[in-house]
């Protein structure tokens, strides 16, 4: 009975969306168009197949949905390495702009990669990491299969397809021109509905736990699950122009509209990037040093407090333009009161291994997160000393913020995220252990050696093109024009590509290596059975 | 080395276990709880300091009287009272008189460099040495002339736009869109112009002396017979070996056939008259002033 419904459905939606593809009103909606109902039409068939025939019924509810973890770890470690390629890639085009090819114009120049790269990196492999590892996470710590059947393969496939239909748009030019933010308003539909699906996975997870408390690393998740669902929906409240189109026109304008997408631009940051990422820590650092968590206490206040005062910071985003002082006064205020509960995370994460230390000597997998963390406790003090208004009048608008994320996404999230795809894909692959730890400790040190010239040439480059950009002689008149200061950081411009090309390799490295594991390593028995720990 | 466990982890754990994981009842660091009361107590002084916390109508100013508004206000003042005297005179004395006081002509130009910077450098280049289809200020081949009058005038104005009624203006007629000329004679004026520009030479010679008739009928009249060009028009010199577009047969002829005229805005809505004088006392100097 439910595959008639289902069929039903994905007939539908093939009809709607090829209506759609023929009256498009542009390009990316057409394609986008025809991208769905090529999925649905494809899901159709297979559905319809399937019907009728008898299927051999097992009890799985006393194993860990592990399908589903495996498929996200893999489409992590692949959209990683597309996302970081096409980082690599505007990084040289901005230090050599013939390689914004003329036939590519329109299509592959900086302009359209550039967002490609952000979400790519963000949405693509952080969001895939996100869920595959609360997936993984929420059954283990809960002891309970995840709730709600194949809803899980759902949320997984469901976001795949946000991720094709946004990167297909942009390079086509659908784009709502807001950072982080930019796909449009059909794509934004559907996230938000594979987004409470997510949530209802999760949440009913929890709720049919068979442990008395819920483990701080789920609080974590479910903390950014929640805060991203609000932020997506408020920042992107828009009208379409035409159903046929991608063109949309925002609610809000002016000043409120950025602050609107600045409020949700830091939550991206302070929900999608931190919260949901310290999850990750809370569960994967002490399993892989085989300690308790250092205290129990400091969690709890800084998870709190985290959460509390990262929603309010957003405001240092628009120092000195046209957003109030008051607003611009409360955003920095909370950045900087932000600073020790951010840095509660990387005591943890750090002290959770005192007793525990020799194993950076022998282990590149708890080396891995234990750079992770202390990139993460860097970029949290960074971060508030950058959104002092003396401060950012210097390096705003400069460099110096893309070093900034960057020690935070290559150093925190990268990192950490190497650091569980080396601890899941044995476990989840019933291998004894990774293929070859060697490789792991060349993917460490290509990574570590990597972000620090990526970070140091931005430092160096952010600061000059500030003191540039305010020079001025005796007399009180600027020194420099823009575009000197553009020739100027050429040199920067290059080392940080080259900083890109080791970290690209030892994600290449990292995948051959996980490969490696799955074909080679020798296999153990099977794990998935739930084991309730009291 | 091993070092001895942290001497608080002698205390318990919270006795739950998950997966595995259990945690230790650690207090919190002194000196992150310090830490962070300071850094709430520095945001409540700072959030009464300056400005704040909003209110419905509007938020509270803060003791200090903060404003970042009023903060670019003071600079500018401060900065425009500085300059005044000296731009009250730059803006009064006659123009070709600049040059003679060395301290009014350096400022002028440490002031000009500063507003070709910020408005000239998109075109001209931060150099001054312009692009194709943006005159190099930095030779001394001038289309409406280099002296300082001509200079001043230029930026005052403008060159070709439709915003200020003084703006200098010519045209050049699009001889081959416009069906002036055949296409053999745009070949042939072509190879002629190509046989009287220095360091040039024409594609096909044998065209030469049939473009000559050409040039003497269709050009000469603002090129001048000589092909010297005339700067009152603003019209080229074809016998230099500087090109704004190209003086290769295929640029020369695009430029007969379809014509060219660059456009520059006038700059007397933007900038006051010190800082036009400024600037043009900045180009002059560049090099090629007359």
């Amino acid at each position: 009975m439910l595959n008639y419904i289902k069929l039903i459905a994905l007939g539908l939606i093939t009809l709607l969306a090829m209506i759609g593809a023929n009256y498009a009103r542009d390009l990316a909606y057409q394609v986008n168009a025809l991208t769905v109902a090529l999925v649905a039409a494809g899901m159709f068939l297979w559905t319809l197949r399937n019907t009728g025939e008898t299927v051999a019924y097992r009890d799985v509810s006393g194993e860990y949905m592990d399908g589903v973890v495996r498929a996200g770890v893999i489409a992590t470690a692949l959209w990683g390495v597309v996302g970081f390629l096409v980082g690599v890639t505007i990084a040289f085009q901005l230090a050599f702009p013939v390689l914004n090819f003329e036939w590519a114009q329109g299509y592959l120049n900086f302009g359209k990669l550039r967002p490609l790269h952000t979400s790519a990196v963000i949405f693509a492999f952080g969001g895939n990491a996100l869920i595959a590892t609360s997936f993984y996470v929420v059954q283990r710590t809960s002891a309970a299969r995840l709730w709600g059947g194949n809803l899980a393969w759902f949320v997984f496939w469901g976001f795949q397809l946000v991720i094709v239909l946004a990167a297909t748009g942009y390079i086509l030019g659908a784009t709502q021109s807001k950072e982080y933010a930019e796909p449009e308003w059909y794509v934004d539909w559907w996230l938000t509905i594979v987004w409470v699906a997510y949530l209802a996975v999760f949440m009913g997870t929890i709720i049919k736990r068979k442990e008395p408390h819920i483990y701080v690393a789920n609080w974590f998740y479910l903390s950014f699950i929640i805060t991203v669902a609000m932020l997506h929906l408020v920042n992107n409240l828009s009208i379409p122009v035409s159903i046929f189109g991608s063109k949309s026109v925002q609610v809000f304008s002016g000043v409120q509209d950025a602050m609107t997408q600045w409020w949700y631009g830091h939550n991206a940051v302070g929900f999608f990037l931190t919260a949901g990422f310290l999850g990750m820590m809370y569960y994967f650092v002490p399993k892989q040093a085989e300690r308790p968590v250092f205290s129990y206490k400091l969690s709890i206040i800084h998870f709190w407090a985290l959460i509390f005062i990262y929603i309010w910071a957003g405001p240092h985003h628009l120092h000195y333009t046209a957003l109030p002082d008051w607003a611009s006064t409360l955003g920095m205020v909370f950045s900087i009161v932000l600073w020790m509960p951010s840095w509660g995370g990387m005591i943890n994460g750090l002290m959770t291994l005192s007793g525990a230390w020799d194993k950076l000597r022998t282990d590149p997998i708890i080396r891995m997160m234990v750079i992770s963390v202390g990139f993460y406790g860097m970029s949290t003090f960074e971060g508030p000393m950058m959104s002092i208004r003396a401060v950012n009048s210097l390096s705003h608008y400069t460099d110096w913020t893309i070093g900034h994320v960057h020690s935070g996404a290559l150093g925190w999230n990268g990192m950490i995220t190497f650091g569980a795809l080396y601890f899941l894909v044995p476990k989840l692959w019933n291998r004894e252990r990774i293929y070859s730890l060697s490789l792991v400790s060349w993917h460490f040190w290509l990574a570590t050696i990597g972000i620090i010239l990526y970070a140091a040439s931005m430092w160096v480059t952010g600061i000059m093109e500030g003191l540039m950009w305010r020079e001025v002689d005796a007399n009180g008149f600027l020194v420099n024009s823009f575009a000197d200061t553009v020739a100027a950081k050429f040199p920067m411009y290059v080392v940080r590509g080259l900083g890109g090309v080791l970290f690209l390799l030892g994600a290449v490295i990292m995948c051959y290596n996980l490969y490696m594991t799955v074909k080679r390593s020798p296999a153990v028995e099977a794990k998935n059975h739930m084991v309730p720990a009291e | 080395m091993a070092k001895q466990p942290h001497k608080k982890q002698d205390v318990e754990t919270t006795g739950h276990e998950w997966d595995g994981i259990q945690e230790f009842n650690n207090p919190l660091p002194r000196w992150w709880l310090w830490v962070f009361y300071a850094c709430i107590a520095w945001g409540v002084w700072y959030s009464v300091a300056y400005p704040a916390w909003p209110g419905l109508k509007s938020a509270t100013a803060g003791y200090l009287g903060f404003s970042t508004r009023a903060q670019v206000a003071e600079n500018i003042a401060e900065f425009e009272e500085k300059l005044a005297p000296m731009n009250d005179k730059l803006a009064s004395v006659e123009l070709a008189s600049i040059a003679d006081d060395s301290e009014l002509r350096g400022y002028a130009v440490s002031a000009g460099a500063a507003v070709f910077k910020t408005w000239c450098a998109q075109c001209h280049g931060s150099g001054a040495a312009g692009a194709k289809g943006y005159p190099n200020l930095l030779d001394d081949d001038w289309l409406w002339g280099g002296t300082m009058e001509d200079i001043h005038t230029t930026i005052t104005h403008g060159i070709r736009n439709t915003d200020d009624e003084d703006a200098r203006f010519s045209q050049m007629p699009a001889f081959g869109r416009d069906e002036l000329l055949e296409k053999e004679q745009i070949a042939q004026v072509v190879n002629y112009v190509m046989s009287i520009s220095a360091g040039n030479t024409p594609q096909d010679a044998s065209l030469v002396a049939e473009g000559e008739v050409v040039f003497q009928d269709n050009c000469a009249a603002c090129h001048m017979e000589d092909g010297t060009g005339d700067r009152f028009q603003g019209a080229p010199n074809l016998t230099d070996a500087i090109w704004l577009f190209g003086g290769d047969y295929a640029a020369l002829y695009e430029t007969v056939y379809n014509a060219r005229y660059g456009v520059m805005p006038n700059w007397n809505t933007r900038l006051s008259e010190a800082e036009i004088r400024a600037v043009a006392t900045y180009v002059h100097g560049l090099g090629g002033g007359e």
